[in-house]
């Protein structure tokens, strides 16, 4: 349903505020959540809200793919990743809470510098009231992005494919190691085999029991 | 939405962009269908690669004046053709130095070319950035192509722990730098940086102010001006040698290009309140960095303190605001990676397998054991303190005139005292390397003939830059106007 009404455009409002909340309060719990799974889940829980807020501002689309690739390939490798390191979190935590304090003084005096500027001189120029222009129903916004992505975009979308490729290389020249002696499976060697490189059929003479 | 115009004439301008994506391409492949049967192999292609890469750059991308090509993304114009003729220069130069000292450390490897190339795709796309978007993604590019260069010796753990802190606060910066554009795009609306230019220089709102903040702190991490410099020290200092040699130069062109796009173009209807952010920055990191390079003995750890010096000098340019402090602050970049490439290139040689001469007690008595190397470091260390008749002297020249044409004439006193102070730890380099006795037990230094005489040509050019120094400074005037 799309909001036409004054009723529906508080409705959005609260949603928007309902989920700005959950998603700032999960995005606390990533970094203050003692045990790093919990974090994850944490992340999960942000990644969710903020998927939210773009379902509200109609970029569906975004939302969907935030969704699918985020918290259901990226996340959930996350997790595997994080349950299978073995991190002693004493050990981890204990030069941590030592400087805990410093950071929330900075980030205080950080929201405090934030608050003060948009107190003193507002938003200007941007019209937050607004709200963002509706569009008819049959509008598509996947439509819309495959338009720009290869076209007007096609300079930074290439790069970005770059980055990937980058990515991949920096993964694998820091991870694969190639030590002499390790015992590896030849996939091709394996399917090449033939029979009797495996089986040798060793004549015995019979004898007799003893 | 206009249709965009895509063809062979307007792509003409970023041929080296696209030479190079494809030139990755090669260079991957060559890797791993050739490389690791013929160890080595894969460095000479690379270091051919980038040869016909400034052949194609010099017949194509020479642009006579300023082109914004892919809808306002890209910006070819005299300037990015001189930068990326430099970044080309300073990344083979760079590898043909460390080559001999991959091979002795078991590094070299066909990934680590892959990986430099990608770095200087990075450099290429920040020298020609034209939005927040492709500054960003060439930021990232440059960033994670380093900071796996970095811990590309598996088997050092100061280098791992280098790249961890690299990565750590590197993506704290990336942040910055993403927060201060999102709040930039808001409220201009536009991420082309001629748009947000023309958004700002009407009257504008206040908020602009909260991203600028984050923007300068994001350049300034990147640029490692203090007090966002901490992991520059650890990161030089970790790294093997020859990374130290790469981060070290080319991609300051890049972060250079950087500051210039986003400040003096993009932002610059907010060019007050970034100077008086950036005047602290660059005042704390002339005190700092020269007065804490004195109590280093290890010497990359005081070069990476000399850099963050050098940093300073080039935030006075910017400091300055006007044409002629880019263009000193464009000489000036210029001429530190000129020296960079020399003092981080003597070290590669001085050091050998299972040995790296990083210590200053290293250097002791060089001068008896490789007279031609301990000259061209004394050379080199003579320019980086700005003594004449050497190329550093009239970078520290420029932008001492630049700030005096403004009437910034405390912040020249402080910049000619903390030189002072930089001098001593500079020429306590060339003391030891000629006055002091040599230990007995340190090894000969290495380097092929070929390796040493580029060094030679390296040491020379800060003389002969130092003695003719018009040609450089007149190229520097005129691309940037």
């Amino acid at each position: 349903m799309r909001p036409t009404g004054e009723v529906e455009a508080v409705l959005v409002q609260i949603l928007f505020y309902l989920f700005a909340t959950l998603l700032v309060a999960g995005a606390l719990g990533v970094i203050t959540a003692r045990n790093p799974v919990y974090s994850v889940l944490f992340l999960v829980f942000s990644f969710v809200n903020s998927a939210a807020i773009w379902l509200l501002v109609e970029a569906e689309f975004l939302a969907i793919v935030l969704v699918l690739v985020y918290v259901g390939a990226v996340m959930v490798l996350f997790l595997f990743v994080v349950m299978m390191l073995d991190i002693n979190l004493a050990e981890l935590k204990r030069g941590f809470t030592r400087f805990a304090w410093l950071g929330w003084l900075t980030a205080l005096a950080v929201i405090v510098e934030i608050v003060g500027v948009i107190w003193q001189h507002g938003l200007g120029g941007v019209d937050v009231s607004r709200g963002f222009v509706s569009e008819p129903a049959n509008y598509s916004n996947t439509l819309e992005l495959g338009q720009v992505l290869y076209t007007r975009y096609a300079y930074p979308f290439e790069l970005a494919a770059v980055l990937l490729v980058v990515a991949i290389v920096a993964a694998i020249a820091l991870t694969l190691r190639r030590r002499p002696g390790q015992k590896v499976q030849d996939v091709s060697r394996q399917v090449a085999v033939r029979a009797d490189e495996r089986l040798r059929v060793v004549k015995v003479a019979a004898e007799k029991r003893p | 939405m206009p249709e965009p115009m895509m063809n062979l004439h307007v792509m003409a301008a970023a041929i080296p962009e696209i030479y190079l994506t494809a030139a990755i391409c090669v260079v991957l492949l060559f890797e791993a269908f050739v490389g690791s049967k013929r160890p080595g192999a894969t460095g000479t292609l690379t270091l051919l690669m980038l040869v016909i890469g400034a052949a194609v750059t010099v017949a194509f991308a020479d642009v006579p004046q300023r082109m914004v090509l892919f809808d306002g993304n890209y910006i070819a114009d005299p300037l990015a053709y001189v930068l990326k003729l430099a970044a080309f220069l300073a990344v083979a130069v760079s590898l043909l130095y460390s080559r001999a000292y991959l091979q002795s450390r078991d590094i070299l490897k066909g990934e680590y070319y892959v990986l430099a190339l990608s770095a200087l795709l990075g450099i290429f796309v920040l020298i020609s950035a034209n939005s927040l978007l492709t500054v960003y993604l060439g930021v990232e590019l440059l960033a994670l192509s380093v900071y796996a260069m970095v811990a590309f010796d598996r088997e050092s753990g100061v280098a791992a722990e280098a790249a961890m802190k690299y990565f750590v606060l590197g993506a704290i910066a990336s942040g910055m730098l993403l927060y201060g554009m999102s709040i930039i795009y808001g409220l201009t609306g536009t991420l082309n940086l001629d748009g947000i230019a023309v958004a700002l220089s009407a009257p504008h709102n206040l908020g602009v102010i909260l991203g600028l903040t984050f923007v300068v702190v994001a350049v300034a991490f990147k640029m490692g001006a203090v007090p966002f410099h901490m992991w520059l020290p650890d990161v030089y200092e970790g790294a093997p040698t020859s990374v130290t040699l790469f981060i070290g130069t080319a991609p300051k062109i890049a972060y250079f290009a950087l500051a210039l796009r986003l400040l003096t173009h993009g932002l610059a209807g907010v060019k007050v309140d970034w100077t008086a952010m950036l005047t602290p920055l660059a005042v704390l990191t002339l005190v700092i960095g020269n007065t804490v390079a004195i109590a280093q003995s290890n010497l990359k750890r005081m070069l990476a303190y000399s850099t963050i010096a050098n940093v300073g000098f080039i935030l006075l340019g910017f400091i300055a605001g006007t044409a002629s402090g880019y263009t000193a602050a464009l000489y000036y970049t210029l001429v530190y990676i000129l020296v960079a490439l020399g003092s981080f290139g003597v070290i590669i040689l001085a050091s050998r397998k299972g040995f790296e001469a990083d210590r200053l007690e290293d250097y002791k008595g060089l001068y008896r054991r490789d007279p031609l190397l301990a000259l061209a470091m004394a050379m080199l260390m003579f320019s980086t303190a700005g003594v004449p008749p050497f190329v550093g002297f009239w970078a520290k020249l420029r932008i001492f005139q630049a700030l005096w044409e403004t009437h910034h004439l405390w912040l020249v006193v402080i910049a000619a005292a903390t030189s002072v102070v930089g001098a001593f730890y500079y020429l306590r380099v060339v003391k030891l390397m000629y006055f002091d006795e040599a230990p007995e037990t340190l090894p000969a230094t290495a380097g092929s003939f070929g390796v040493r005489l580029a060094l030679g040509l390296n040491a020379a050019a800060v003389f002969v830059l130092g003695v003719l120094p018009a040609p450089l400074l007149d190229l520097c005037t005129r691309v940037m106007h």
